[in-house]
């Protein structure tokens, strides 16, 4: 008796509603932007990527409509739940209410929203959060072994294994093979076969006509045996090429001085770059890998905990910590197969001493093997000091070394920071499109 | 755009299906446990139809009910309930919004959205238990459905066979002008049609819609302008000295004006937009009308569907069809779809549609049934008649929300819900309580409750009164101001800003009180933002 449809639509495109997302993230971009900033410099990067909860004022995303304001007037009411009241008594206004009206009345569909929250994904978040910015020096990208090949789909060939054989073609060709040659076709046999027994069935009814039959059956029966339905010579099978795959892997080398001068604001401030860095990378890269080494006066590889919260004490020699890294990448990363990226963080202390070693390490053993290679000297936090006392401080040691090195064609930088909220412009600037230097074959 | 939105049934807070009795072995049981599948919605539907058709005497259009998921839920309703609205950022502003509040648990999902539309389409989403389902199907498929297909208003203003298509013609014509116009330039015209959404509706027929011929209308304009198109017009040179400007008299009848349905006006008599953009305000203004039926009839609507579902629900379970714990889990969620806190209960947030509805509806069968002296000398008219089916289906059909609650709410329920007046004057210090449900306030409390559900108190009267042909053909509005509530002023200037930009020339509206006195003159300059090469 039902007339009644179900319709299942759930496997229906899910993201209906995407374009009109899209549209809108376009439309509030500017705000969202400066709420993706606010919320980098204010949050713990580790949240940060995890896509994040934005609120942004309603500006320019407004939707107006005409309604009475909330205010001045006389307004009725017809309320439920009345208790005691009386007709004729008065209750105060509470106080500063101005007489707006009760409950929600009076502010339609979000009139009276200052700020608009919602959730942006993880790739929304990073993409604008990464807008614009470029990883210097993409083009050593060396094809590494065998391993890293991609098989392509490349024509048809004649011969193969027979798990890519091509049906279509195959049946094809025969086909065509078939009507050139005038094979017979097993309809046509089997009519004639059908006639035949029928005249055989009354024997002497049409004898010549039989005997011209079984001529022509016999004669059809040799060709098709003649004409085979396949011949090897129909046979396609896929072809497939190998495409030698580039090996899109790099290594990240955090370097972090973690001596006795370096404070926990100055390692937060690090800690705070080295994930900008390596979020960066690994939008980049497929794979990517870490590597920590720590250094005092004498320097070691380390796990990433071991890196940010335990503390030594020592002098400090930023030259074991390069010494260290060439290692490493002897070792390990082959200058040929990886992209290489240094991230040194210090407050710039080091001993006199270590200055050209460290400098002579750097430009001649590191910085050829590195695609890109950064140093941040963190400072202490400007807003705690007392006033006077610090922001114009003296070049410190390491910057004094490492000065000779910018300017020349190195992919080597250096940048200040001071606070948190300096982290992200300074690593924008550090990797700002139009800035770095660009490679000619870019993006991964 | 603040639309009502298509009707919703709330989800109370978290209701566990599941947790059982063992099923019983009664045969007629409908289904046993929680999980659905199509046969049993199938079942359900078809035992929920023998009630509603056979023995509540509903009308109802085909229906067609669509499983979808949470998130796809939340796509409809991001779009104003409309599956295939089209393309614009505000439907994405929604979507965040509601997805942000919902994954924070602030709100609960709608159980169902239904559409006005023949067939009437419900969706139910894949996760609520089949209770659920046998209820959304009563409260959507058989109590909305009649509804829609009854109530004068619906089939006055809206087209239930047209709607669909007409969607997918403007989704479409939307799209194409996008792609030779340029997104933000249709963006932007949408954005200002938006803005007047709650002012493009005729609120006196004209004539009947017929949306299926909407875009074949809008071919054969453009085929006539193509084929009258000459190039020679252009070349004629135009009179010199134009005569003296015609007196108001003759420039408002010659303009049609006073208008209160802005976009109407805008869509014939802007004089810089482009055909496309006038399409584009003709689109909305059909999509608010579409939805304005739905706005004035929000306590009755839901009133009906809740008390169909109530009703169809508790028969279901008399002829043992559904199980005693099927049914307690059904109250659960209709006891708290019909809760109405108190005024000064924290829950308060104006008078529960659902709740007053329900209430109604329930109040009249008790009338029709059961009725006391004070009934009778009230509703005369089928007071003790004894069937309570055909005084509700006549109410359904016949009112809309104020004049619905004029005629029906009774003492009793007013004593019930212990309603009362309250008089907010700004000038004053209090509140005062101007009448109660007792005698002497028993009809200025229903008079004042359904001026709550009135056009003038949903929106403000805003009107088109006269264009300055002669000067700077300067836009002049006019809004009659009630009790001395003006426009939020912020609001109103972005508004009129837009409708400047529609127009193309400065826009001035005037506030006025009954007397005629002008409270407020609020003037925006146009930008011609809007006006293509």
């Amino acid at each position: 008796m039902s007339s009644m449809i179900i319709v299942d639509r759930r496997s229906n495109p899910k993201g209906k509603s995407l374009a009109n997302r899209q549209r809108f993230i376009r439309r509030a971009k500017e705000q969202i932007l400066r709420a993706v900033n606010g919320a980098s410099s204010n949050r713990r990067i580790k949240d940060v990527e995890s896509g994040a909860d934005i609120s942004i004022p309603t500006g320019g995303i407004s939707e107006p409509t005409f309604h009475r304001s909330g205010q001045g007037g006389i307004r009725d009411h017809v309320v439920p739940g009345n208790k005691e009241f009386m007709e004729g008594d008065t209750i105060a206004k509470p106080p500063g209410g101005g007489g707006a009206g009760r409950g929600n009345e009076g502010s339609p569909d979000g009139g009276g929203e200052d700020e608009f929250r919602f959730v942006l994904t993880r790739e929304e978040f990073m993409d604008l959060f990464m807008e614009d910015l470029e990883l210097p020096d993409l083009a050593k990208r060396k094809l590494k072994a065998a391993d890293a090949v991609l098989w392509q789909r490349a024509g048809y060939s004649s011969s193969g294994s027979p798990t890519n054989l091509n049906l279509v073609r195959t049946m094809r060709n025969s086909l065509s093979r078939r009507i050139a040659l005038k094979r017979p076709k097993t309809e046509e046999m089997l009519a004639l076969e059908a006639e035949i027994a029928e005249l055989e069935a009354q024997p002497g009814k049409d004898p010549d006509r039989l005997m011209e039959l079984r001529g022509l059956l016999e004669r059809q029966v040799l060709r098709s045996k003649r004409i085979p339905y396949i011949d090897p010579i129909d046979v396609r099978y896929n072809r497939f090429t190998p495409i030698p795959k580039p090996a899109a892997q790099a290594v990240m080398f955090c370097l972090m001085d973690v001596s006795g001068s370096m404070t926990e604001h100055m390692k937060d401030l690090a800690k705070r770059f080295f994930m900008l860095l390596y979020l960066f990378l690994t939008r980049r890269y497929k794979q990517v890998e870490v590597v920590f080494i720590r250094h005092t006066h004498e320097a070691e590889e380390v796990d990433e905990d071991t890196f940010f919260h335990s503390t030594e004490t020592g002098g400090t020699m930023v030259s074991t910590a390069l010494e260290e890294m060439k290692r490493i990448i002897k070792e390990r990363y082959p200058v040929a197969d990886w992209n290489i990226y240094g991230a040194q963080a210090s407050d710039g202390d080091n001993t006199t001493s270590d200055g050209g070693r460290t400098a002579a390490l750097l430009e001649h053993d590191l910085l050829p093997a590195c695609q890109y290679y950064a140093y941040v000297e963190v400072g202490s936090d400007p807003d705690s000091m007392p006033a006077g006392f610090a922001t114009h401080a003296r070049e410190t040691d390491l910057w004094r070394t490492y000065k000779q090195i910018t300017g020349t064609e190195t992919p080597f930088v250096m940048k200040k920071v001071r606070h948190r909220r300096e982290i992200y412009p300074v690593f924008r600037e550090l990797f700002a499109r139009d800035g770095a230097k660009q490679s000619e074959e870019a993006t991964p | 755009m603040t639309l009502a939105p298509v009707e919703r049934l709330k989800q109370p807070e978290r209701s566990k299906p599941g947790e059982k009795a063992p099923p019983p072995d009664d045969a007629r049981l409908l289904y046993t446990g929680a999980d659905w599948d199509y046969d049993t919605v199938k079942r359900c539907h078809d035992a929920i139809q023998e009630i509603a058709l056979g023995e509540l005497g509903l009308d109802v259009y085909p229906n067609q009910i669509e499983v979808i998921t949470s998130e796809q839920m939340l796509d409809a309703y991001a779009s104003i309930g409309m599956p295939l609205l089209y393309r614009h950022w505000s439907f994405g502003k929604h979507f965040a919004r509601d997805e942000a509040m919902y994954r924070r648990g602030m709100r609960g999902l709608a159980y169902e959205i239904v559409i006005n539309s023949s067939p009437c389409i419900s969706y139910i989403m894949e996760e609520n238990s089949i209770t659920m389902q046998a209820l959304v199907i009563a409260h959507a498929a058989f109590g909305h459905n009649h509804f829609f297909k009854n109530n004068y208003l619906f089939q006055q203003w809206t087209d239930a066979e047209g709607i669909l298509g007409y969607l997918d013609f403007a989704k479409a014509y939307i799209a194409r002008c996008e792609e030779r116009y340029g997104q933000q330039l249709v963006e932007r015209t949408l954005d200002a049609a938006h803005a007047l959404m709650n002012q493009g509706i005729h609120r006196y027929p004209r004539r009947r819609l017929d949306l299926q011929s909407e875009a074949r209308r809008e071919q054969e304009r453009q085929e006539v302008q193509r084929q009258l198109y000459n190039d020679l017009w252009r070349t004629v040179p135009t009179k010199k000295g134009l005569k003296a400007p015609s007196d108001e008299e003759r420039r408002r009848a010659l303009l049609d004006l006073p208008e209160e349905n802005l976009l109407y006006f805008l869509e014939k008599k802007a004089p810089r937009l482009a055909p496309w953009q006038r399409e584009v305000l003709r689109i909305v203004r059909h999509v608010a009308q579409y939805f304005s039926p739905q706005r004035q009839t929000k306590v009755m609507n839901e009133g009906c569907a809740t008390y169909v579902h109530y009703r169809i629900m508790t028969r279901l379970h008399e002829l043992g069809r559904i199980s005693d714990g099927a049914y307690m889990e059904f109250l659960h969620s209709h006891t708290s779809v019909v809760f109405q806190p108190s005024f000064d209960d924290p829950r308060y947030s104006g008078i529960n549609p659902y709740a007053l509805g329900f209430a109604m509806m329930q109040d009249i069968e008790r009338i029709a049934t059961n009725p006391t002296e004070e009934d009778r000398a009230w509703f005369p008219g089928y007071a003790g008649s004894g069937d309570a089916m055909a005084a509700l289906r006549d109410a359904w059909a016949n009112y809309r929300d104020e004049s619905f609650i004029l005629q029906y709410l009774s003492p009793h329920l007013m004593r019930k819900m212990r309603l009362f007046h309250l008089h907010d004057d700004s000038d004053e210090s209090v509140y005062r309580v101007s009448a109660i449900h007792d005698e002497r306030g028993y009809r200025r409390v229903r008079q004042q409750l359904a001026a709550q559900y009135d056009f003038s108190s949903l929106d403000p009267d805003i009107q088109i009164t006269d264009v300055d042909l002669a000067g700077d053909r300067r836009l002049i509005l006019e809004h009659k101001v009630q009790k001395g509530v003006l426009l939020a002023e912020e609001d109103a200037k972005a508004v009129l800003q837009h409708v400047a930009n529609l127009w193309g020339y400065d826009v001035l509206l005037f506030e006025n009180d009954d007397a005629g006195n002008t409270l407020r003159k609020l003037t925006v300059p146009a930008r011609t933002i809007l006006l293509a090469e």
